[in-house]
């Protein structure tokens, strides 16, 4: 078998992608995702010499507009489909360490 | 009431005539979907109450006579965002998601008076194409209900087959429009990317992500498309161009279109029930006045590769999003932010989309990002060329929809490549950016099976007309599964 992607290299994504794969779940994984990325590298076969990418089919060019907010009123409705909510605020947990030992 | 022998004119007319109230016919609709949705699971979420309280202000305000979709219930495909109405992805991290506004196709809808009874099933975020990776439920295809309804919008294209509705809104990124419409016997749309808004649909392969109609015929179609299409503020790579109306060429016929078959499209791996009803199809165009030849498209075999690397790529970038913070679902019993994040997310998304977030992220990571998304957008690039050079030379593609008809429920959830590899006739008209349509034309042991018509870019009325001669021509679309003799 020819390895397009290890384990460690899965759990590497998965941390950049904020995901936590469980160590009994990492060889699914990346069996599968190595299969993936093995069909991925048939494009090689592709000469692409000279060819500019394609990043989206629009039609629309640079399209500008004015830099204004827009209140829409709607903040408690906003506030209703947060988690956690107080005063008025999101409440989250700690984001800052305040028990002084930081290293 | 069901909508087995309706069409929105035939329903247009009882609700003008008075024979039926909006809010009678939204009380049957919503009956009707209550018995038959055991079986079939089309829908996430029926709201009774918010149907019944427009219809009845349709009601009051009166049936407009010159507006067909005045007092109709329709159904949309829960990745769209409804205002108050719970709007999920089929993720369990949005289990709980009340939207705060309408997406622009529904919010056109319901200014012409449609009536959205529910939210339809779907593969969690559109990633798939059997609906079976919905956090919530299996959805059933009408015609047996031991195989899948294809997907993502496995829900919308059930409902309407099933006749639960005469009409939903589906979306299309690499073919959950047009293959469960194919699966399941009834007329979808994906129009050419930038002809409908996609504001609050929320995002999966923003490059290649389109919303549009399922119906039981081409005409209902056209019509739906008339109501969403055109630019919108809130989405600047929506067109400017000017919006036809799509009805016009439905009467027109084909004399004279040139219609090609991609010999690739026709290769291994197609079954044979499905070559067949693309030749009898194309017997059928010439019948009618067309020339088919058969046309090439080189680079077909690359496509899946190039489609799973940009739209894996760009869900990884759009999913950043859905971080347990303002909506959606948190984790219990984090001890920092970090953690909050990554266990809101690792225990909100289902298997497949986690796969395709690492793959995107992979595919766009230091190192790798040239062999990979580069490479995969050069591609892309060349399958453009290759429609283009076909298109200076014909009016049309035709091609089966999918490579086989609906399968077992459970028979192909197991291997993502293999999923993958079904959506080969499908993901080039996305990476393109064309209009392509399913259309009912034929039978393959009792299942139905679409054929697609794909346009140059924003030729929507060039598929219609093509769909609807072939429509006129035949009687595939008025066919309706076992369990129409049993409502």
């Amino acid at each position: 078998m020819t390895e397009k992607i290890s384990e460690d290299q899965v759990k590497h994504v998965a941390e950049l992608a904020k995901l936590k794969i469980a160590d009994d779940q990492l060889p699914y994984f990346t069996t599968q995702l190595d299969q993936i990325i093995g069909l991925f590298e048939t494009l090689s076969e592709v000469d692409t010499d000279g060819v500019e990418p394609t990043s989206s089919v629009t039609d629309q060019i640079n399209v500008m507009r004015d830099d204004i907010a827009e209140d829409w009123h709607q903040r408690q409705a906003l506030l209703d489909n947060a988690p956690d909510t107080a005063d008025g605020y999101i409440r989250v947990p700690t984001i800052i360490d305040e028990s002084g030992d930081n290293e | 009431m069901n909508y087995f022998d309706q069409s929105l004119s035939s329903i247009h007319k009882q609700l003008v005539n008075k024979e039926i109230s909006a809010k009678n016919l939204t009380q049957q609709t919503l009956d009707n979907i209550k018995s038959v949705d055991n079986d079939i699971n089309a829908f996430i979420t029926v709201d009774d109450e918010g149907a019944l309280k427009k219809a009845a202000d349709v009601d009051a305000k009166g049936i407009d006579a010159d507006n067909l979709l005045s007092g109709m219930p329709i159904a949309i495909k829960d990745n769209m965002v409804t205002k108050g109405l719970t709007t999920t992805a089929a993720s369990k991290i949005l289990e709980n998601f009340k939207p705060i506004y309408d997406a622009t196709a529904v919010d056109k809808l319901n200014k012409l008076g449609t009536i959205t009874v529910g939210k339809t099933n779907m593969d969690e975020f559109a990633m798939g194409g059997s609906t079976e990776n919905s956090a919530f439920k299996i959805t059933h295809n009408p015609w047996d209900t031991t195989k899948v309804p294809g997907g993502s919008s496995g829900g919308s294209a059930a409902a309407v087959a099933a006749g639960e509705v005469i009409a939903a809104l589906g979306s299309d990124t690499g073919g959950s429009i047009r293959q469960p419409a194919s699966f399941n016997g009834v007329v979808g749309m994906k129009p050419t990317y930038g002809r409908v808004s996609r504001w609050g649909l929320i995002a999966f392969g923003s490059s290649l992500d389109q919303i549009g109609p399922i119906t039981r015929n081409v005409s209902d179609n056209a019509t739906i498309m008339n109501a969403i299409a055109g630019h919108d503020e809130h989405d600047l790579t929506s067109s400017t161009k000017e919006v036809p109306d799509f009805t016009s060429t439905l009467n027109k016929g084909v004399k004279g279109m040139k219609i090609g078959i991609p010999t690739e499209f026709m290769a291994q791996g197609l079954d044979d029930d499905i070559k067949q009803t693309v030749l009898d199809t194309a017997e059928t165009f010439k019948k009618l006045g067309a020339t088919v030849e058969e046309v090439s498209l080189p680079h077909t075999k690359y496509g899946v590769a190039a489609y799973y690397i940009i739209s894996s790529s760009e869900a990884s970038s759009n999913l950043q999003r859905f971080d347990g913070i303002r909506y959606g679902r948190r984790a219990k019993d984090v001890k920092d932010l970090e953690d909050l994040y990554v266990k809101s997310r690792s225990e909100g998304f289902g298997d497949e989309v986690k796969r395709r977030i690492m793959l995107g992220t992979f595919s766009l990571s230091a190192g790798f990002y040239d062999a990979y998304f580069k490479k995969a957008a050069q591609v892309r690039t060349l399958m453009i060329n290759d429609f283009t050079n076909v298109f200076k030379d014909y009016d049309l593609i035709l091609a089966p929809t999918a490579p086989t008809p609906a399968y077992g429920i459970g028979e192909d959830v197991s291997d993502p490549m293999t999923m993958y590899m079904n959506d080969v006739l499908t993901l080039p008209v996305n990476l393109a950016g064309l209009p392509g349509m399913s259309i009912p034309a034929g039978f393959s042991k009792g299942l139905p099976v679409g054929v697609q018509l794909i346009g140059r870019p924003y030729d929507e009325l060039t598929v219609y007309q093509a769909g609807s001669a072939f429509e006129q021509e035949t009687n595939f679309a008025k066919q309706t599964p076992k369990m129409g003799g049993n409502n």
